[in-house]
């Protein structure tokens, strides 16, 4: 009975909320006249997306931008599987980076677009390199940590059946890391999301990035806005793929089966 | 290799208890850790033979090396003197574990230390796995030895829907899964419950007696160590050395009624006694 509640409950109060917001939105702006240039009301932003969905030049630019940030962050997962799990072997590799590691991940990387601009071009390249550079950081440090963390009692396990130092990182290692690259991978999946964009706005002749620009340029608010609620919803999207791959790879983990017997 | 080296091996004559090759021989064996502040001697001068199918039950307060000795024992811990031979072959060699002696041993921790994201039926056969045994055959194996622990219906749970009873027992059959020569339990039980305990002490009892495994148990609980052993050997702290062996003489299997004997009840009082006098 509760446990039934408590899995509908999303699907009352979150809709409901959402309406609220809408709601309010609708009220602010007609009862104080607000100047629809600056802040359209939701009618007319619902218009503006209804009108971007049957557009044909809307799906090629999605698909521009959803290659980018899956390309970016495919490059990054793995150059940060590989990358962690080599300095986390490696304490003296690790000690002796550190420092430039550290610097490159404090400075604004998105600085770097105009710099990418000139040596990967307008194109793909340049939009793909941002996204992975954004989304690699989390991802490493996650897999550096994770390979940090192997519990040593289950090492001891591995050492007193005699186990190869291949055969620890396969059954052991690898697995035990798992929950850590995920955790990087959903705030890599978002930073990679970012990074495509931020490509685009800055350096792009192409994508949803471009788009949204060229809307601001022709001061279309509610364009505008429907491009950012387009993309909101791609970015939640790409987020959801994510935690189901992890509920698929790492079922075992308390970060999956927690959340599913909470209230059981 | 592990089986090519089994064969070539001198069968020793079984028959003949007093002349077959040890299971296990330790002579002076010591460990020392060197610290900042200077060096302790954690096991010194221990020499002790454990025959075959013979259950040996270590005991002492905390920090009298019996874990040191173990951990050296399982090829964990290298010592710093002395030799370890697992049927007459050394377990260490300059410092480096001998990989066809490790292969006799089973070891089994404090804590059941099972991989979360096998089932138990996999965390069974890892050990198998490890060596290369199929799938299906190690599979099988691990179902008895889940059925040899009393973990049937089980086998395809993961190790935190399992009580910590029943993760212990998994621990177990994995340590069995290679039917060791030489099973090295490490306070098994210490974080059980005393009724699951007591059980777990009659499971094991029945289990190496159904598996004739000959075993070294350390553990602090002295009626435990009296009501397991074949041998209860004590040990004191600082340097960790053997202070006293004592056989137990009971017949097996033996019963929990035993424990509540005036027999049983002085070997365990006279343990008891000698841990006092230390200090």
């Amino acid at each position: 009975m509760r446990r039934n509640r408590m899995k509908l409950l999303p699907w009352i109060v979150t809709p409901a909320l959402v309406v609220a917001i809408i709601a309010t939105w609708h009220l602010v702006v007609t009862t104080r006249d607000v100047n629809p240039l600056i802040f359209p009301p939701p009618g007319e932003v619902g218009d503006a997306i209804a009108e971007l969905l049957g557009e044909a030049e809307l799906w090629t630019a999605a698909q521009v931008t959803v290659t980018e940030i899956i390309a970016g962050f495919l490059i990054a997962v793995l150059s940060g599987l590989f990358v962690g799990v080599v300095l986390g072997k490696l304490p003296w590799l690790e000690r002796s980076v550190r420092p430039l590691i550290v610097i490159f991940q404090v400075s604004p990387k998105v600085a770097f677009v105009p710099l990418f601009v000139i040596w990967f071009g307008f194109g793909f390249t340049s939009k793909i390199v941002l996204a992975a550079i954004l989304a690699f950081f989390p991802i490493m440090l996650n897999v550096l940590l994770g390979v940090r963390s192997v519990e040593r009692g289950q090492r001891e396990v591995m050492r007193s059946l005699n186990a190869t130092r291949g055969q620890t990182f396969s059954q052991l290692e690898i697995r035990s890391l798992m929950p850590y690259m995920f955790a990087g991978m959903e705030v890599g999946i978002v930073l990679a999301t970012i990074g495509a964009i931020v490509g685009e706005y800055l350096g792009g002749n192409d994508g949803l990035g471009n788009m949204v620009v060229s809307a601001m340029n022709s001061l279309d608010a509610a364009r505008t806005f429907a491009l950012i609620l387009v993309l909101s919803f791609i970015g939640l999207a790409l987020f959801l793929i994510v935690n189901e791959l992890k509920r698929f790879f790492i079922p075992w983990h308390e970060s999956v089966y927690g959340l599913q017997n909470r209230d059981a | 290799m592990t089986e090519m080296r089994s064969a070539t091996e001198p069968d020793m004559t079984v028959d003949d208890p007093e002349t077959e090759t040890p299971r296990l021989r330790i002579s002076d064996v010591g460990r020392d850790f060197h610290a900042r502040s200077g060096v302790t001697h954690a096991v010194s001068g221990v020499d002790l033979t454990i025959r075959r199918s013979e259950f040996v039950a270590l005991i002492g307060r905390s920090g009298c090396g019996k874990t040191t000795m173990l951990r050296m024992l399982g090829g964990l811990l290298p010592p710093t003197a002395g030799t370890i031979e697992v049927d007459g072959k050394s377990l260490w060699n300059n410092g480096r574990v001998d990989s066809s002696a490790i292969t006799k041993l089973g070891f089994v921790f404090q804590e059941p230390n099972l991989f979360p994201w096998f089932p138990v039926i996999d965390n069974v056969a890892l050990p198998l796995k490890l060596r290369g045994v199929g799938k299906r055959a190690r599979r099988k194996r691990a179902a008895e030895l889940a059925e040899l622990v009393g973990l049937t219906g089980f086998e395809h749970s993961y190790p935190r829907e399992l009580s910590g009873g029943m993760q212990q027992r998994a621990a177990i059959a994995r340590a069995l899964s290679t039917e060791p020569e030489l099973l090295l339990m490490d306070e098994p039980f210490g974080a059980l419950d005393a009724l699951t305990r007591e059980r777990m002490n009659l499971e094991l009892q029945r289990i190496v007696l159904e598996t004739s495994s000959t075993v070294v148990f350390v553990t602090h609980d002295i009626p435990e160590a009296v009501f397991l052993a074949d041998r209860v050997v004590q040990m004191t702290p600082r340097p960790g050395r053997i202070n006293k062996i004592l056989p137990v003489g009971f017949d097996k299997p033996r019963d929990v009624d035993l424990q509540t004997t005036p027999e049983f009840n002085e070997i365990v009082r006279s343990l008891r006694h000698e841990l006092d006098q230390e200090e």
